[in-house]
């Protein structure tokens, strides 16, 4: 785990060279703390894939500094995208040591596989699976590498609510275990109270900072409907301007 | 209405498409009694002969040699120049008009300028098949290289993967299918074309026999050659590329 400082003053889109192009992240500064979890909130389109995909390193194109406690390239990032980005021609199995560095433990892979009960498809070609299946396949993928990071965009989008639900346990009890600091993008109010440490609630073109906010429901009480209705309301009242975020 | 075929009802009729084909063949050619057009029975006698005296399976042989070697040079270096310009825009304009170039150049010319520049040599037969399939190799794999899923190569970059496992399993398994594409066309491609370099500028292979064969205005042993020569590239079809084919597909639904 590791912290991680982000300071980005601008990022155009699609490229700072063209001339359409808009500025769509403006002063953006945000310190995360080692082994955090942080939620980010804004309207769809607002820019939080394009955030993400900054931390990971796939888009040099801004300009600002994105700061981790150690060298970057010692740093393990597992990326959770929206889709899960399964290589179709490899297994279930493959997929996931595909991307494992060396010194993980034998039993790492089977550890995770059985506790997102996937062991019973791990020889199977992903096409083959249903779409919550993949994403708790991808879920492993970015646990097995044991990460610093762990960047999650929407991952449980379009899922029925009780797969949603049991994922969202898996990941807290995986999360407790290896502490990773996390960045979850989502636009569900409810799914980032119950996850998250913090909540960063981001503005629309140019993406910035409006609210952030701890979370002071016990993580021991994150599973109970009412608490977390209780939160959500007592937030919306309180910080009025994020409503139209939502 | 359309019925189902049951898979032995297939194979049976395939069969009969077949038994037909001949008997037609048969029948014309007993009822015109000419010898340009023999009778099946004729041609598989010519056959058995020729495979006999050694003589086609030397010329089949050589054939297939130069069909092998110019195929893989093809494929190779067609692949690796395809993907070079998929991947590098600047390139692949720049290349872009020496390819349609390539692409309309008449087999024939190709190879009547290699065995003029570079003699009547197995070099330059070699050479002139190659020259010929090259641009059709490269133009597939381009696109095939154009059309990566951007979105893997992403999952590819953000999990640090090594160039080697990239290219092996993230890339390679995506240009597979255009790889078969050129493969099977180019086999198509190349055999014709082999024939015709035999036939200008080399003193064996079936395109040579086949040269012979019409000045003596022998039909049979023309038919005889044709046969045999068919058959081989269908046993290459059903036992190499249909196989690697499939297999290449196996995790498809």
């Amino acid at each position: 785990m590791t912290e991680i400082n982000l300071s980005i003053e601008q990022k155009k889109f699609p490229k700072s060279s063209q001339p359409q192009a808009e500025n769509i992240i403006a002063d953006l500064n945000l310190n995360i703390h080692s082994g955090e979890f942080v939620c980010l909130i804004g309207p769809s389109g607002c820019g939080k894939t394009t955030l993400l995909n900054l931390v990971a390193g796939l888009d040099e194109n801004y300009q600002g500094t994105i700061a981790f406690g150690a060298p970057r390239n010692d740093c393990r990032i597992g990326y959770v995208f929206q889709n899960p980005r399964l290589l179709p021609w490899r297994t279930v199995r493959e997929n996931i040591e595909l991307v494992l560095p060396h010194d993980t433990p034998d039993h790492t892979v089977d550890d995770l596989l059985a506790s997102m009960k996937l062991t019973t498809v791990q020889d199977t070609y992903p096409q083959r699976l249903s779409l919550g299946m993949s994403r708790r396949v991808a879920l492993v993928r970015a646990f097995a590498i044991n990460p610093d990071i762990l960047l999650m965009d929407e991952p449980f989008v379009s899922l029925d609510a009780p797969t949603a639900r049991k994922i969202r346990k898996q990941l807290i009890t995986l999360w407790d275990q290896q502490q990773h600091t996390v960045l979850f993008v989502t636009h569900d109010l409810r799914e980032a109270i119950t996850l998250a440490d913090r909540l960063i609630f981001l503005s629309s073109s140019p993406m910035t900072i409006v609210r952030d906010v701890k979370i002071t429901v016990p993580r021991a009480q994150r599973f109970n409907e009412n608490q977390i209705e209780q939160f959500k309301n007592q937030l919306l009242s309180q910080y009025p301007d994020i409503n139209h975020l939502l | 209405m359309i019925s189902t075929a049951s898979p032995q009802r297939a194979h049976y009729l395939a069969g009969l498409s077949l038994f037909v084909f001949i008997l037609l063949w048969h029948g014309i050619a007993s009822w015109l009694a000419t010898p340009v057009l023999p009778e099946p029975i004729k041609v598989a006698e010519v056959l058995w002969s020729e495979i006999h005296n050694g003589d086609l399976l030397h010329h089949l042989g050589m054939t297939l040699f130069r069909l092998t070697l110019s195929f893989i040079i093809a494929m190779i270096l067609g692949s690796a120049l395809g993907i070079l310009l998929g991947r590098t825009p600047a390139i692949d304009h720049f290349f872009d008009n020496w390819l349609i170039i390539f692409l309309n150049i008449p087999a024939l010319v190709t190879i009547i300028l290699c065995y003029v520049w570079f003699g009547l040599s197995e070099v330059a037969a070699i050479l002139a098949v190659v020259v010929n399939k090259l641009p059709n190799v490269i133009v597939t794999l381009r696109e095939g290289a154009k059309s990566l899923d951007k979105d893997l190569l992403e999952m590819a970059q953000s999990y640090r993967l090594s160039r080697k496992k990239i290219l092996t399993q993230v890339i390679w398994p995506q240009l597979h299918p255009y790889f078969m594409a050129a493969a099977r066309s180019g086999i198509a491609l190349i055999w014709k074309i082999v024939l015709v370099v035999e036939l200008l500028g080399r003193s064996d292979g079936m395109g040579f026999q086949l040269h012979l064969f019409f000045q003596l205005f022998d039909v049979a042993s023309i038919l005889a050659y044709t046969i045999a020569f068919i058959t081989v590239i269908q046993v290459i079809e059903i036992s190499v590329l249909k196989p690697l084919d499939h297999y290449g597909r196996r995790w498809q639904r």
